[in-house]
């Protein structure tokens, strides 16, 4: 009887530091981020493009071109991946194809969610040589949009699958066709869920750097056509990280990256919170 | 009454051609890394390729066996320590922790899986990889720069703590409470009902998750570039640095991006990455779809 | 003299805050089949899991009072729970056999509590497989996996599991609900066989169950005991007006 005693309380101890090893993780990424973030955090930080580095002196300036790229890139892609997304998983979701087929897809999509990110980016580098483009702001949309594609749709699909059948049933029974069905009562529903999907798929796109790192490019300027090269919040921090010069960028671009991935978090959270209250069951 | 059906019928079409689109968005993606990657492999057997360990692009050798070894030792060396680190918090989450503290690790958990990856290689550049030269390494006698595959390994495998840990936690939430009953009514203690019943009902799910973290760690490309050290070469010691299958992909796009044959070689490398991050996603999904149909019964 | 194997002295238990039993005082005698019945939700299983302190593994419960079983309190703060849940086997409404063969299920209690040889082990389930007529059934596919066999088979093996580490007591939450008539009426059968040898408590909605195999009666109304005794007194004379419409029926 001792004996199992001591071995509960073993593993009991195991059980308690591997969990903290897990939160010290956290902690130890968000403690260096914030205090080293923080203290580079500046108004010309955030307000300024890079200075030209001249030799001999610290590179100035600030990481706006890295935060106006990154919005220019991130939100219409998932813009157009959620609308993409929405019409997909409605579709899937109403009756029109059989559960085999659809369930087929489902799994397609969740394989295209775990790709590596940098296959995006390569597909795309590949069709831009191909027709002959140059690095843009377009192309890097184009690969984030096909990344976030899944993310978005498996999420939005999800909530819309936890739509309780007979709302739809009554809805077919009220003389609604399938898809007017799956336009006003599924969406309306599932709005909560479908927009936590859209914060889903937002926040991994705009810290993803693998797919914007060829086809987006790197600029210190602003862009000022779409088919200019920029830089962005993630491929910031990937070029300045190793010198002690340029870490105070590459750590005031993080601190924003951690804080939108706080944001998104939290917000998508609270909408999965109200969303579960409000099912009509 | 005829616009009504002329919407329904055009609504339906445009989202049946999205969802067409994008499911062929995968084979898309397999032909055209298979399509460059036939160029390479008209000069250079695929043995040769896989078992040569000589990287000289300029001398038309593209041997990625010392590539191959880095990927699996990161790889693997992140699982062995990811997955009991994850199994034990899993378990001590869902079994032994008081409730107010199951509420509040459940977005710590979704936090560490929102992190970007770079934030990540950041982070390990400053603080593991100082830690690795000065602590670690010569505490084993080896001098290391700290770019090494150790350190990649142990970033990789915070990187896939949060995976392994919230598929755990699914699956031991699903485990009925009566099952647990069963075992506690005939005088077993809590920890051996976890361990002879728990675990071995939750045995898909755990076989699921783990496939799916090794998913996830081979693929990773940017945290385990920047702390690997990009060197090509078989590796003498975990201190050693290396490049593993993703990271030379993001290493050596620039250099190799105007040359066909090197571009081709890069493409064949995506194409291996490809093929078994999907096989590893495949495997997973489908012990985990499997595992699901029977706790739904 | 029938000694009495359990006797809980003002026994209360909150579940979040809902008061679901209320100063229970019960006496439940040594080697006879006590029925626990009356409408559903008025806390039978509660009172049955109180007994071997399975309550308590979830959240947010409360009990208070003793509960008293062969002149041991077992609620005393600082006792060995798993030692006293042996002295108790429980099975439950829907069997759940454990993700084991069929050997293994049986022999599950036996290889964590005695370090029994295996000659020894296979001989002791032999005999518990034997006790609920399951012997004949399953010796040749003793290693098949449990989940195999068919529902009635399984409770049985749920009680062979359950007597193979001699326990003091048989804790039975209406065993019978998820069988067929032909299964149900087999396990009836076992607890009568098995009275002999255990102490039996059955928990069941059912009346004309509890008239066929109860030696004692307690009537549970609400969370409170209404009315407690020999079978025959309760059924025959209830002196209660809520056992009395229970048992003409206008109460289930």
């Amino acid at each position: 009887m001792n004996r199992r005693t001591i071995e509960e309380n073993i593993f009991k101890i195991l059980m308690i530091g591997s969990l903290c090893i897990v939160i010290g993780s956290l902690v130890i990424i968000f403690g260096l981020v914030i205090i080293n973030g923080a203290s580079s955090l500046s108004i010309e930080m955030l307000t300024q493009t890079p200075t030209p580095t001249t030799p001999g002196s610290p590179p100035g300036g600030g990481i706006l071109n890295a935060i106006v790229g990154s919005l220019i890139l991130a939100i219409p892609a998932t813009a157009f991946a959620s609308l993409i997304g929405l019409g997909i998983a409605l579709y899937l979701q109403t009756d029109f194809l059989t559960p085999r087929v659809s369930n087929s897809i489902r799994f397609m999509l969740d394989v295209l969610w775990g790709i590596p990110s940098i296959i995006y980016g390569i597909f795309c580098l590949m069709i831009m040589i191909y027709i002959g483009m140059s690095s843009s702001i377009l192309v890097g949309m184009i690969a984030l949009t096909m990344l976030e594609i899944p993310i978005i749709t498996r999420s939005m699909d999800e909530s819309i699958k936890m739509v309780p059948s007979g709302l739809k049933e009554a809805s077919y029974s009220l003389g609604s066709t399938k898809f007017e069905t799956a336009f006003r009562v599924v969406r309306r529903q599932a709005f909560p869920g479908i927009l936590a999907g859209i914060l889903l798929g937002l926040g991994r796109g705009i810290g993803d750097a693998a797919s914007i790192l060829f086809t987006a490019g790197f600029s210190n300027r602003l862009p000022t056509s779409i088919l200019d090269s920029t830089a962005a919040l993630p491929t910031m921090i990937y070029n300045l990280y190793s010198t002690p010069l340029g870490q105070s960028k590459a750590f005031a671009a993080a601190f924003i990256l951690l804080m939108i991935v706080l944001i998104v978090s939290v917000l998508s959270r609270l909408l999965t919170r109200r969303f579960k209250k409000h099912i009509i069951k | 009454m005829n616009t009504r059906k002329l919407r329904d019928a055009f609504g339906t079409k445009v989202m049946l051609a999205l969802t067409l689109f994008i499911s062929s968005l995968f084979f898309l993606v397999f032909i055209l890394l298979l399509y460059r990657s036939l160029l390479v492999l008209e000069s250079h057997s695929i043995i040769e390729v896989l078992f040569s360990s000589t990287w000289n692009p300029d001398a038309g050798q593209f041997g990625l066996a010392a590539v191959i070894v880095d990927t699996i030792l990161v790889t693997g060396f992140a699982l062995i320590i990811a997955i009991p680190i994850s199994l034990l918090s899993a378990i001590y989450i869902v079994e032994y922790a008081p409730r107010r503290v199951r509420k509040t690790i459940r977005p710590f958990i979704d936090v560490l899986a929102g992190v970007p990856s770079v934030v990540y290689g950041l982070c390990a550049f400053l603080f593991l990889v100082p830690l690795v030269k000065d602590v670690i390494a010569p505490w084993f006698g080896i001098q290391s720069t700290g770019l090494c595959i150790f350190s990649a390994a142990t970033i990789l495998s915070v990187m896939v703590f949060p995976i392994i840990i919230s598929l755990c936690i699914e699956s031991f939430d699903a485990i009925p409470l009566a099952l647990k009953e069963a075992s506690l009514s005939v005088g077993a203690t809590k920890w051996e009902t976890v361990k002879k019943v728990v675990f071995r009902a939750a045995a898909p799910s755990i076989i699921a998750a783990i496939l799916l973290g090794f998913g996830r760690a081979f693929g990773e490309t940017i945290a385990v570039n920047m702390v690997i050290g990009g060197t090509i070469r078989l590796p003498n010691s975990v201190f050693s640095p290396g490049e593993t299958l993703a990271s030379l992909i993001a290493s050596k796009y620039g250099e190799l991006m105007s040359i066909p044959i090197y571009e081709s070689a890069l493409m064949l490398v995506a194409l291996i990455l490809f093929i078994v991050v999907f096989i590893f996603y495949l495997l997973g999904f489908l012990v985990l779809r499997r595992a699901k149909k029977r706790w739904n019964t | 003299m029938v000694s009495n194997q359990i006797i809980t002295k003002n026994l209360n238990v909150g579940f979040h805050n809902h008061h679901v039993l209320k100063d229970i005082n019960i006496k439940i005698p040594a080697k006879q089949l006590t029925a626990i019945i009356g409408p559903s939700g008025c806390g039978k299983t509660t009172l049955l899991k109180s007994f071997n302190r399975l309550l308590e593994i979830q959240d947010d419960v409360k009990i208070g009072g003793e509960i008293i079983v062969d002149d041991v309190n077992i609620m005393e703060p600082g006792l060995n729970v798993p030692d006293i849940r042996k002295k108790m086997g429980l099975i439950s409404q829907k069997p759940y056999p454990l993700p084991m063969s069929i050997f293994e299920n049986v022999a599950y209690g036996l290889r964590i509590h005695h370090d029994k040889n295996s000659k020894e082990l296979a001989e002791t389930v032999q005999h518990c497989l034997e006790e609920v007529g399951l012997w004949k059934e399953v010796k040749d596919r003793l290693h098949d996996p449990a989940s195999r066999l068919s529902v009635g088979q399984q409770q049985r093996l749920c009680l062979a599991r359950a007597i193979a580490v001699q326990p003091d007591v048989i804790l039975c939450d209406e065993p019978t609900s998820a069988l067929d008539p032909i299964a149900a009426q087999q396990i009836e059968k076992l607890l009568l066989k098995l009275k002999k040898d255990f102490t039996v408590v059955l928990v069941t909605h059912t009346l004309r169950q509890a008239k066929r195999v109860a030696d004692y009666v307690i009537f549970l109304y609400f969370g409170m005991v209404i009315e407690q005794g020999p079978a025959a007194e309760v059924f025959n004379n209830p002196k209660s007006p809520e056992m009395k419409a229970y048992l003409a029926g206008e109460i289930s």
